[in-house]
């Protein structure tokens, strides 16, 4: 018994202090792809045969997340996985983001996660802000969590169950797992929404008595990945409160949208002028 | 550290053999069984290919030391059933099932041919069924939403209220239609729906697509990247590992075990997205190599393996000392010999049970054959030996990933240029099967190729071909042993559903 004791006080504390003091990994995690700054329109660029047309850009992405329409360039993130490509072919237009816990790792509303935003979406970002405080005004010292897999890759798993352990411990913020949905207060949905799950995610959501919050994590329950079309995540199942993007995303942006979506921590602030 | 050797006069490379008519196929693949081959996987193809006419094929692969086998028997035109293989090959069981509900093709004289991938309609009158009759008896339907941050799964368990005469699974719930996603898809977005085929074992599903891939291309892959992909692959292995044996841990209620393998399994995935971006490994196998250099010097991935080796032994050590842990894993869960033989059982549930065929030895890849260290085995069977079995090949693993880091040293160091991660590689037309041995097992990709674009491709993972043994392993266990049966194979469903 006393080898574990001396072990542990060995090893010391492993469990990240975020969101009290920034995390090092949570900062330096490489998230979904964003559309660089400064980028000239592409109508403005001199075509040559190297510069592929928008349809090109488009085609880049397995699963449609870049958007090319006119001289504007903007990536869905929450249908990005992460895979890479249009970083490696098109460095002067996109890069990864970086950190596991910025303003777009936990958003509420679904056109917040497309990048770069459009102005009049922050109203609306607000709106979904003041109302899901409302609703969760009871929640704010103790949640528990009830996770529905309805098709993932197995993954997004893994990373929540990352969650119950000593490095995030989810447990000292407050944040608990229950396997009842009548005590739960956050549906945590991952996968893409298969045919076979669609049923079960329902009754899973009507069997939770109100306040209720759900959360769709990784780009599969977001838009169905890329099992779409076809299939769409969460979306159209159940009315989603919280977004977070990722493929899977990283336990520290679970946390951040769990932290979200019981109003701990700002969802994605109002951008100033 | 034994080196094992391929004898290349003595195993012939994997071959594509058509046969006339199932009849034939079937006493083909009979025959290479009674010699020690063994089924690895049994599918249908081309009712969606162009240029196939509609006319279905059956294919049956036959794993054999030095490569896997395809005997392929075409279907007449039409023809809505074929005599099934099930009873003269147990080991067909699933797959039939499986060919059943996506093709709707009837394998005449299948024992039981209840849906597996697909729910069957309700007006068909698909239900189970009660397996057991006897007084008291009842079925506990648990799932697909489980208790716990599982995957989706749904488990029948028939019994009178502590033994369980009979489990009945039900994993279509999860069924995503990978297989039929494969279709039309480029050769590079295959790579990354294989790399979501099993998520927790993308770096397998990558590899066995690729070897595919490059077996049709007829490219071979830089010693380097050979390398770096063993790197990945073991790295996925300990993860795996630890997953199963923190499960087992926290079943039996040891917080602290649970916590201390979850906090190194953490680690591990850390270590993996230091080395390229991704904590799961994706993004690092494309076809011809590797798309990347390791982002971290080989002198730190020494370090950091060897640091990781000696404190999950200390805790390895300490837990398999635990006697109240050990008496639960003890005589659960018991799959005997010959049926794993039998069945052909794949990875550490075959090694516990004395049968193995672990793909790195048997039809080395990438640089197995210079690296590998003997294969563990324990012929137990019960979830104490699956437990031992695992623990033994962590700690091959990070030796063969400080084998491999130290031999990156040495070649980087040897040549005056970097040494080149990816070999051209532009298949166009074509069919080859490929193979990698992910932690649960052997995952198998049968790929068909046309004009560069992928035509069909059938992933065969570990788990789907593993987890039909689940139904006899509960002899003389009752429901509390239920958690760690199911922990100790270790399976993922969405690679058995897919």
């Amino acid at each position: 018994m006393t080898i574990w004791v001396l072990r542990g006080l060995r090893d010391g504390v492993v469990t990240t202090r975020w969101p009290a003091r920034p995390d090092e990994y949570a900062d330096s995690w490489r998230g979904p792809v964003v559309v660089r700054d400064g980028m000239p329109p592409i109508g403005a660029q001199a075509h040559d045969e190297a510069t592929p047309a928008d349809q090109d850009l488009a085609s880049l992405c397995p699963t449609g997340a870049i958007m090319a329409d006119g001289d504007r360039v903007r990536v869905d993130q929450g249908r990005c996985i992460l895979c890479g490509r249009c970083v490696a072919r098109r460095p002067d237009l996109f890069a990864w983001s970086q950190g596991a816990t910025g303003p777009r790792a936990a958003v509420l509303s679904r056109q917040a996660l497309i990048v770069p935003g459009a102005p009049e979406t922050d109203a609306a970002i607000e709106a979904a802000r003041v109302e899901l405080a409302r609703r969760v005004r009871a929640l704010r010292r103790s949640v528990h969590v009830r996770h529905v897999d309805a098709g993932s890759d197995g993954s997004e798993e893994w990373e929540i169950q990352a969650l119950l352990g000593p490095v995030y411990d989810v447990s000292r913020l407050g944040v608990f797992f229950t396997a009842s949905p009548r005590h739960a207060d956050v549906l945590l949905v991952t996968g893409a929404g298969v045919a076979g799950m669609r049923p079960s995610l329902r009754t899973t959501y009507d069997g939770m008595p109100d306040p209720k919050v759900v959360m769709a994590a990784g780009t599969d329950a977001i838009s169905g990945g890329m099992l779409s079309p076809g299939n769409h995540g969460a979306d159209g199942v159940v009315p989603i409160d919280v977004w977070v993007p990722g493929s899977p995303p990283s336990p520290f942006s679970l946390l951040k949208g769990l932290l979200v979506a019981v109003g701990q921590l700002a969802g994605n602030p109002v951008r100033r002028p | 550290m034994t080196v094992v050797v391929r004898g290349d006069a003595a195993s012939p490379p994997s071959a594509i053999v058509a046969a006339a008519g199932v009849a034939a196929c079937w006493q083909q693949v009979q025959a290479r069984i009674a010699t020690s081959q063994r089924l690895a996987g049994l599918f249908t193809a081309g009712a969606i290919g162009p240029g196939r006419d509609g006319a279905l094929t059956l294919s049956a692969h036959l794993a054999r030391p030095g490569g896997i086998d395809t005997l392929q028997a075409a279907l007449p035109p039409g023809a809505t059933g074929y005599p099934a293989l099930t009873p003269l090959v147990g080991a067909a069981f699933w797959y039939e099932r499986v060919i059943h509900d996506l093709a709707g093709l009837v394998p005449h004289g299948h024992p039981r041919l209840a849906p597996l991938v697909r729910p069957g309609s309700p007006a068909a009158g698909h239900s189970p069924g009660r397996h057991v009759a006897g007084y008291g008896l009842f079925t506990i339907p648990h799932g697909p939403v489980r208790s716990g941050v599982l995957e989706s799964m749904e488990y029948l368990v028939e019994t009178p209220g502590e033994a369980i005469p009979h489990l009945n699974m039900r994993i279509f719930y999860k069924h995503r239609g990978i297989a039929a996603r494969f279709a039309g898809l480029g050769v590079a977005d295959g790579v990354l729906l294989a790399e979501r085929a099993e998520g927790v074992a993308s770096v397998a599903h990558a590899l066995a697509y690729c070897h595919a891939i490059e077996s049709i291309a007829g490219c071979a892959v830089p010693a380097q990247a050979a390398l770096l992909r063993v790197v990945h692959a073991e790295l996925e292995r300990v993860a795996n590992h630890l997953d199963a044996a923190a499960r087992l841990c926290d079943a039996s209620g040891l917080a602290v075990a649970t916590a201390r393998l979850a906090l190194h399994k953490e680690r591990v995935l850390r270590l993996v997205g230091a080395l390229c971006g991704s904590r799961f490994g994706r993004g690092v196998i494309v076809p011809g190599g590797v798309s990347a250099p390791a982002a971290l010097a080989p002198a730190d991935l020494v370090a950091a393996a060897g640091a990781m080796e000696k404190a999950i032994s200390a805790d390895a050590g300490s837990l398999m000392g635990t006697s109240s842990f050990l008496d639960r894993l003890r005589g659960t869960g018991p799959l005997t010999q010959a049926r794993a033989r039998e069945h052909g059982a794949l990875g550490p549930v075959g090694k516990a049970s004395g049968y193995a065929d672990d793909a790195r030895v048997a039809r080395p890849y990438d640089a197995y054959p210079l690296t590998l260290a003997p294969v563990a085995m324990d012929p137990a069977g019960d979830a104490l030996a699956r437990l031992q079995v695992r623990w033994e090949e962590v700690g091959q693993s990070l030796d063969l990933v400080r084998q491999a880091a130290a031999r990156l040293a040495d070649n980087s160091n040897k040549r005056q240029r970097e040494p080149g991660l990816l070999a051209s590689c532009d298949p166009a037309d074509g069919r080859a099967v490929g193979w990698a041995e992910a932690p649960q097992g052997e995952v198998v990709y049968d790929v068909t190729l046309s004009a560069g674009r992928i035509v069909a491709c059938q992933p065969r993972s570990a788990s789907f071909h593993n987890l039909v043994l689940m139904h006899e392993v509960f002899r003389g266990d009752i429901l509390t042993d239920f958690p760690f049966i199911e922990a100790s194979f270790g399976l993922s469903v969405a690679g058995a559903a897919l």
